[in-house]
């Protein structure tokens, strides 16, 4: 059984960090350039890592999938992000970030962490300032900021509808400064198709160059997991059509535990769901709840009318009547849930009746169009791309799809798995954002943690390793682990199959929506667990992947991903079976309140759910970390 | 989730250039693609052409594509001789099957330049330009040594302007597009982000000499005014950008010659 320790400081809820940042061990300067540290991946959370591992004195390896760090996907995150300046004077602060975070996340997060997040928060935004980050600014020069759900104070910096892609050409920059000075290898084009732990410590992963195919080998004192949630498991997502599992899945096999899969954030403004050639569902940034009205027709038999037929009396502006206090900002998981009631009731509107109106009429009457063109212009341009509709003078149709995973790898509050060594950060951690993330809050983490997290704790782990005595790669776990990658994608290839990974892939992503989306029950999920074993084992008896191991070989890459979702959407099932209470993202209808909210079982299940592999084919063990209030009474969560 | 539609569904020819590897010849390809539904995105398309090929036991075609929505740069088909196709500020993934009508035959090529050699199909190896980057296209910041985000007022006119060239998404269809194979819209982009800022001033003429010397060793051409870069470019980058990256080039070049006398100075304390 793993060994859970949270290794949160003892003291003052405010005075956590800052002390623990003191007593932690250092890694003398000349000391730090004899140390190895392997990052993988290179969204915000990685770049930033490795970047400053780097200015540190550290030696850092990066490998990313992509041709270039700047391609991961924390470039497509459009609205901002949240920091507790008060530059607003709206009555922001620290203890105010932490604790909508924390409500936020339906009290299912650590506060310590939380209060950690909403503390360096201030730092974040002075670093990317600092960087050349072309954050929108006041007619005086400074900093401008919006409201995102879940908050009744302006703090979310933004860069027009391209905040990610701005922090991440930041962190990009800074990445790339450290590799022209020769501080990072920077490995693009590299998969990681396994991890080595060595003596119960993470030293090295398996590599794969997706360019040339070649497996390779390498060793670290410590190993750094950034690479991103898992939200591909439901096929169409918000997610990059990259973006997957495989590094956090297999070192979860490794024995690193799992927490908090079930937690799955669907996002309220998607553009909807078209047809079964569908590969992507794209976003329509949560920013435009700021002056969008969200409405569906009172009577069933408007749903298919024009909407500029259906007078003002006759439409439900259903989250402004149900949530007077935050309305059309409420949060994610509440806005979604609201969404889907109002299609089950018939109201659901466009051509498959999925759907309600995001409406800028009164925007534009308010503000004048070129005001709304100068806020949302980029995103109306998206719609209309895929659409071909003019959202100025007709509404936007919008419905939720999957879009962040709250759920990771566990991580203690130095973000060190329960493998020593093994460090995982970002979206690919569990640890900040409870069982519903807010808006505006995952660059904020994904910064934290690479900036100003890992840096301090990093160095704890490192001063206990003797320096020098990381091992070297020719070792037996090494083989292994790759003799096993090597295994892996020769019987992948080997298959006489007869169908493409897509069809996999789209089998699964239906299963995990039906039954273990929005709404999840305990027979659905059932259902799910009978199901998706078998879908893995038709899987690896008829699944066809063309071409060879040696070359460039994109079904090669895609049927290990899709072998690894299917795994990961049988544990997310799991946990969301067992997980009797609903939270947050996790809404099970066995546990809900008569108006419909998340009915939370405190005594039962306020604790973190961490998963720990026992070998294929055995049921997997859960191991729960209690989560201790210290400071906070965990309340019923209300946003009317 | 899948809806049923009402679209009329139509057949297009996909002529798609084949290579197996960098140094293996390539050929034009034929695919006939029916049932296309308008709505679809062109990867989407691809996508449904690769299933066919794999079942039939070919090889499907490798193309780059992530994030398809525009943003990650990933994405880079010239399509009937247009770097990311018939739109305009759109990346190859926005590009949507009811640009087209049925019976075209539409051509479908990798980004050709020098400096961007094929891997396989439609793939190119774009890392010339990570090295540009990794050149110059930065501000020297160490993480925890920033001032407060707002000791530094940026006036609003110069953070648009600045925002307008950051939102270059670094997928090379500029390079593509011209008849040198110049980087210098990419390359402009980035020098004058970081030079409309005031906290990019200190390494302004170091950036520029640096970036440029780096662009024209990895084999890009240079400038000749037709503008084509800012015609194909997804984020309809501007070629103005090009003149400040021209006029910041000359003055830091000038600048280069005075040199303070000694860089040596302060050594010796303690």
């Amino acid at each position: 059984m793993a060994k859970l320790e949270s290794k949160v400081p003892s003291g003052p809820l405010a005075d956590k960090w800052r002390k623990h940042k003191t007593e932690i061990k250092l890694v003398n300067p000349a000391n730090k350039r004899k140390y190895e540290v392997i990052v993988v991946g290179a969204g915000l959370a990685g770049s930033s890592c490795a970047a400053t591992l780097a200015e540190l004195g550290y030696k850092v390896k990066n490998f990313v999938f992509h041709d270039s760090p700047r391609r991961a996907h924390s470039i497509a995150a459009q609205g901002g992000i949240n920091a507790a300046k008060n530059y607003q004077n709206d009555g922001d602060s620290v203890h105010r970030l932490f604790y909508d975070t924390l409500k936020g996340g339906d009290y299912r997060a650590r506060e310590a962490n939380v209060h950690r997040l909403a503390e360096v928060s201030v730092n974040i935004i002075d670093q990317c300032a600092a960087q050349g980050v072309p954050f929108a600014r006041e007619y005086g020069g400074l900093l401008a900021n919006r409201s995102f759900g879940g908050a009744q104070v302006s703090r979310t910096f933004y860069a027009r509808g391209q905040t990610g892609q701005q922090l991440l050409l930041g962190a990009y920059s800074a990445l790339s400064r450290m590799v022209g000075a020769g501080g990072v290898e920077l490995h693009t084009n590299s998969e990681m198709l396994d991890l080595v732990v060595v003596d119960g410590h993470a030293k090295g992963i398996i590599v794969r160059d997706l360019v040339t195919g070649a497996i390779t080998r390498h060793s670290a004192d410590a190993v750094v997991l950034a690479t991103g949630g898992y939200g591909n498991v439901f096929n169409l997502s918000t997610y990059a059509r990259g973006s997957n599992a495989t590094a956090i899945w297999r070192a979860y096999k490794r024995g690193a535990c799992l927490a908090n899969p079930c937690y799955t954030q669907i996002h309220p403004t998607c553009i909807p769901v078209s047809g079964d050639y569908q590969s992507k569902l794209t976003l329509m940034s949560e920013s435009l709840r700021n002056d969008g009205r969200i409405w569906v027709p009172k009577k069933k038999e408007d749903a298919k009318k024009n909407p500029a037929d259906i007078p003002e009396a006759d439409r439900d502006y259903y989250l402004e009547r149900i949530y007077p206090s935050f309305g059309n900002l409420a949060p994610r998981d509440v806005s979604s849930r609201a969404a889907m009631r109002m299609c089950d009731e018939g109201r659901g509107v466009g051509e498959t009746g999925l759907g309600v109106y995001l409406d800028f009429a009164d925007a534009i009457k308010r503000l004048g169009e070129p005001a709304v063109r100068e806020r949302y212009g980029n995103l109306f341009d998206i719609y209309h791309e895929i659409t071909a509709e003019n959202a100025y003078k007709t509404p936007m149709r919008i419905f939720p799809a999957v879009h962040y995973t709250m759920g990771g790898l566990w991580v203690d509050y130095n973000l060190m798995s329960n493998i020593p060594g093994l460090f995982v950060l970002g979206e690919a951690n569990f640890s900040d954002h409870g069982a519903n993330r807010l808006g505006a809050s995952a660059l904020m983490q994904g910064l934290a943690d690479g900036y100003f997290v890992i840096p301090y704790t990093i160095g704890d782990y490192l001063a206990g390793q003797k320096p020098g005595s990381r091992p070297a790669p020719d070792r037996a776990e090494f083989k292994q682990a790759e003799e096993s990658v090597m295994g892996m994608n020769s019987r992948l290839l080997a298959n006489k199959g007869r169908q493409p990974v897509s069809h996999f892939h789209k089998r699964l992503g239906k299963i995990m929506w039906e039954h273990c989306g929005m709404a999840r029950t305990k027979a659905g999920l059932e259902a799910a667990l009978q199901k998706i074993p078998a879908l893995r084992e038709e899987f690896h008896a008829t699944v066809k992947v063309p071409g060879s191991a040696d070359t460039l070989n994109q079904s090669l890459e895609q049927a290990g991903r899709v072998a690894d979702f299917i795994e990961l959407g049988e544990l997310l099932c799991r946990d969301a079976l067992t997980r009797e209470e609903s939270c947050g993202g996790h809404f099970r209808e066995e546990y809900q309140w008569p108006d419909g909210e998340c009915k939370r079982d405190d005594e039962k299940f306020g604790h973190v759910a961490a998963w720990e592999y026992q070998g294929e084919g055995k049921a997997p063990l859960r191991n729960a970390e209690p989560l201790n209030y210290e400071f906070t009474k965990m309340s019923v969560r209300s946003y009317k | 989730m899948v809806a049923p539609t009402a679209k009329k569904l139509f057949s297009v020819t996909l002529r798609v250039w084949r290579q197996a590897g960098p140094a293996a010849p390539g050929k034009f390809v034929d695919y006939p693609a029916k049932d296309v539904n308008p709505d679809m995105s062109f990867l989407e398309l691809l996508d449904v052409v690769n299933d066919g090929l794999t079942l039939k036991g070919e090889e499907p075609v490798a193309f780059a594509h992530d994030c398809r929505e525009g943003i990650c740069g990933t994405c880079s088909c010239t399509i009937n001789g247009k770097p990311h196709g018939p739109g305009q500020g759109i990346a190859t993934c926005q590009l949507y099957m009811r640009s087209f009508q049925e019976g075209d035959t539409i051509v479908v090529e990798p980004f050709r330049a020098q400096a961007f050699p094929i891997q396989k199909d439609l793939i190119t190896d774009r890392s010339a330009f990570d090295k540009i980057q990794q050149a110059g296209g930065f501000i020297s910041v160490r993480t925890g040594a920033a001032p407060d985000a707002n000791s530094i007022p940026v006036p609003k006119e110069d953070a648009d302007l600045a925002m307008d060239a950051a939102a270059c998404i670094g997928c090379g269809a500029c390079v593509a597009a011209c008849k040198n194979a110049s980087a210098m819209l990419f390359v402009a982009a980035k020098v004058s982000h970081l030079g409309l800022m005031p906290q990019g001033q200190p390494e302004r003429d170091k950036r520029v000499l640096a970036m440029v010397q780096t662009m024209d060793e990895a084999g890009f051409g240079n400038c000749t005014n037709q503008y084509e870069c800012s015609a194909v470019c997804p984020k309809l980058i501007s070629h103005d950008f090009i003149a400040r990256l021209n006029r910041d080039y000359v003055a830091a070049l000038l600048k280069s010659r005075f040199k303070a006398v000694s860089n040596t100075a302060g050594g010796g304390a303690g």
